[in-house]
């Protein structure tokens, strides 16, 4: 039993007063980060958005602050909900693919590989983050290039006529592919792989041998231990690296300013409206659209216990 | 359940007070300065890149060391990218004196009212300034001068020689479906610039081989004009092979993806030239848009002596040719293009100076046409359409 008075200096006397009082000792505790998200976070993206329900006068360019709904009238456009889709296609396919490669890749790490081979497996996925974004995606532009590397490979290969073949298709071709949305696709799905292999690989991790012990012992095959025991706890890692993929697709606006036909993605749209035309109110409205997609996903992503490692 | 209530109602203030967090920007009364008074001992100025150079690149790119030894009036640059850039800078804070705004960031600094009259008496070389550009339109409204003019370049029609051997004499080449003296397509072989600005390129175009629509001035486009310029734009999408936005993915373009024609700056011809690629530029018969920059001053800014200091410092001679040869833009003083030493008496030719006249200078659409009558598409909605045309629209 400690003495009262061994601790009874100004600090024992503070603690004992939070002791006391842990309703305060919660505020005290919440009260910077909560004030940071509330006010940082939810009242800089409250005051952009409530830009939404104002509208640009055309004629001095500048925004007129009474209340509108003008702007969303001109929101639904050819144009802009053909941008929403064309943004959440390739979401939706560099999420998918960037599964269907990360998924082998981080079982074979997870179950079978040695503890040297893990590490240089980490290095290998980890070490191109810390270089440049934007160094990452010009290099993959020159060797997209029709005078790069991979064209040379596939002519040395005598496999051009397959490439130009697919550059020819419709709508995901392109002269060459760096300027296609194959070429896109490609960058996208390195850029953001290895967002996809940590979290299945974590997932992955986890899953006690014992399980797949008791798994064989009970009599399944492989492929039934696989579907029945290892998939199912999988699925949580796969929905959190797919949030990732998803939503980091949705919302760049630099990949395919550099790489691509050029045709407007979400953010870059956005970037428009705001930036080179200053109008605020049209950008903030078309801000509406990742919100409310990435909303979707992430009650679908829970629905499949993306956030139970949390 | 109560603490719940308490946190969420902290937030809920937090958040309110966030957004309503604003206060109006005021104006000044009274006119511009009449005379100038002591230097306050500091300056701060927007510019481009390259534009306020204190030697720290290469010391014999120096205008600012003098200046402040001068004046007395430390001088501190915020680099901005864009014009808009610029705008939002401007309006969004008090903090500085001048910005270097091109014509298309210029008319929109005035009419939000973030910029204030120069007083060109207290200019003293304020008439060394090419006539030209004394009273320009996208800094002079209704005789008021809104900023010192301080350098001008143009757009250029870069190609590459070997498709060429002879200069292309017209933009039909990045317009118009054709066969290149190569004897391919042009299809998938050309560029267009990604900005909304560029429809006025397209009606640049139509000026020259579209007569019957009266475009007299490519950024003052009535509905039947803008939507002209669109649809060739439209046909132009399918011979575009990217449209360009950064000038290294451009200059990488025609190194190694076969482009062999675009619109471009003298900066993307000089560097490529300079590493040995067959290109070169040229300014066809119908012309070309062009931009031309002036050093504007805040409507309250902090350090208005020292800010006339600098507008007069701006038009110094020997900046101005210094400034020309480190950027490869042209002087807003002529006197500038000879005798001086980086610049070299050649340096002014090379830039563009003679051709001003074919230029048409890069200014922001306005509703009103620029005040001369009837009823123009303003730039709002230059971008949503070039948004949706790019976008295959």
């Amino acid at each position: 039993m400690v003495s009262q008075t061994a601790t009874a200096g100004r600090l024992g006397r503070l603690s004992g007063f939070l002791y006391r009082h842990p309703r305060l000792r919660l505020v005290l505790l919440l009260s910077l980060p909560v004030l940071w998200l509330g006010v940082v976070y939810g009242g800089s993206l409250v005051s952009l958005l409530s830009q939404s329900f104002f509208r640009l006068n055309t004629f001095t360019g500048t925004v007129d602050r009474s209340v509108t709904l003008e702007t969303w009238r001109n929101l639904f456009t050819d144009s802009n909900i053909s941008i929403a889709i064309r943004t959440t296609v390739m979401a939706a396919g560099v999420t998918i693919f960037s599964a269907l490669v990360a998924f082998p890749l981080a079982y074979y790490v997870a179950r079978y590989a040695s503890r040297r081979a893990k590490a240089a497996f980490f290095i290998a996925v980890l070490v191109p983050l810390w270089s440049s974004y934007l160094v990452r995606v010009y290099s993959w532009k020159l060797i997209l290039a029709k005078e790069g590397i991979l064209f040379w490979f596939v002519e040395r290969l005598h496999l051009d006529f397959v490439l130009n073949g697919a550059l020819s298709l419709p709508g995901i071709g392109g002269p060459s592919l760096s300027a296609s949305a194959m070429g896109q696709f490609i960058v996208f799905v390195y850029i953001w792989l290895p967002y996809m292999i940590l979290p299945i690989h974590a997932a992955l991790e986890r899953v006690p041998s014992s399980y797949l012990e008791a798994s064989a012992d009970l009599g399944a095959r492989p492929l039934q231990t696989f579907r029945t025991v290892i998939w199912p706890l999988a699925i949580p890692g796969i929905a959190a690296g797919s949030i990732f993929t998803f939503s980091l697709t949705l919302g760049d606006y630099i990949i395919p300013t550099i790489i691509g036909d050029s045709s407007p993605f979400v953010g870059w749209a956005i970037y428009s409206y705001q930036g080179v035309s200053g109008n605020l109110p049209l950008a903030a409205a078309f801000a509406f659209f990742p919100i409310v997609i990435m909303g979707l996903y992430l009650t679908l992503a829970r629905r499949f216990g993306a956030f139970e490692a949390l | 359940m109560n603490k719940r209530r308490v946190l969420a109602l902290v937030m809920v203030v937090g958040i309110i007070a966030a957004a309503c967090g604003d206060d109006a920007t005021t104006t000044t009364e009274g006119g511009p300065l009449q005379a100038i008074g002591e230097g306050e001992g500091a300056l701060s100025i927007v510019a481009w890149a390259g534009y306020i150079e204190r030697g720290d690149t290469d010391p014999a790119y120096d205008w600012v060391t003098q200046f402040e030894a001068d004046t007395g009036c430390e001088v501190s640059v915020k680099v901005a990218g864009t014009s808009d850039e610029m705008v939002a800078l401007m309006t969004e804070s008090r903090d500085f004196d001048l910005v270097t705004a091109s014509g298309d960031a210029s008319l929109r600094l005035i009419a939000g009212g973030t910029v204030q009259e120069i007083n060109t008496d207290l200019v003293p070389s304020w008439d060394t300034v090419d006539q030209r550009l004394q009273d320009a339109p996208w800094h002079t409204v209704d005789g008021q001068h809104y900023g010192v003019p301080y350098q001008w370049g143009s757009n250029v029609l870069m190609y590459n020689t070997d498709t060429f051997p002879e200069a292309p004499t017209s933009w039909s080449v990045v317009f118009e479906p054709q066969d290149l003296p190569d004897g391919q397509a042009n299809a998938g072989r050309v560029e267009a610039y990604d900005g909304p600005i560029y429809i006025a390129d397209a009606a640049l175009y139509l000026m020259a081989h579209n007569p019957e629509l009266g475009i007299t001035d490519p950024y003052a486009l009535n509905r039947e004009q803008f939507d002209a310029a669109l649809d060739l734009m439209r046909d132009q999408r399918d011979l575009v092979f990217r449209y360009w936005h950064d000038a290294y993915v451009q200059i990488d373009d025609f190194t190694n993806e076969g482009v062999v024609a675009s619109s471009s700056w003298p900066f993307q011809v000089n560097i490529l030239q300079f590493d040995g690629a067959p290109v070169a530029s040229v300014i066809p018969e119908e012309g070309a848009t062009g931009w031309a920059d002036t050093t504007m001053m805040a409507t309250n800014a902090p350090h208005p002596n020292c800010a006339y200091k600098w507008l007069e410092w701006s038009l110094n001679p020997k900046l101005q040719g210094d400034l020309a040869a480190w950027f490869g833009s042209v002087p807003a003083v002529p006197a500038a293009c000879t005798g001086n030493e980086l610049l070299t008496d050649a340096g002014c030719e090379t830039n563009g100076m003679g051709n001003f006249d074919q230029i048409h200078f890069w200014k922001t659409p306005q509703a009103d046409c620029f005040g001369l009558g009837g009823e123009c598409v303003p730039y709002a909605e230059w971008v949503t359409w070039s948004v949706a045309v790019i976008g295959g629209r």
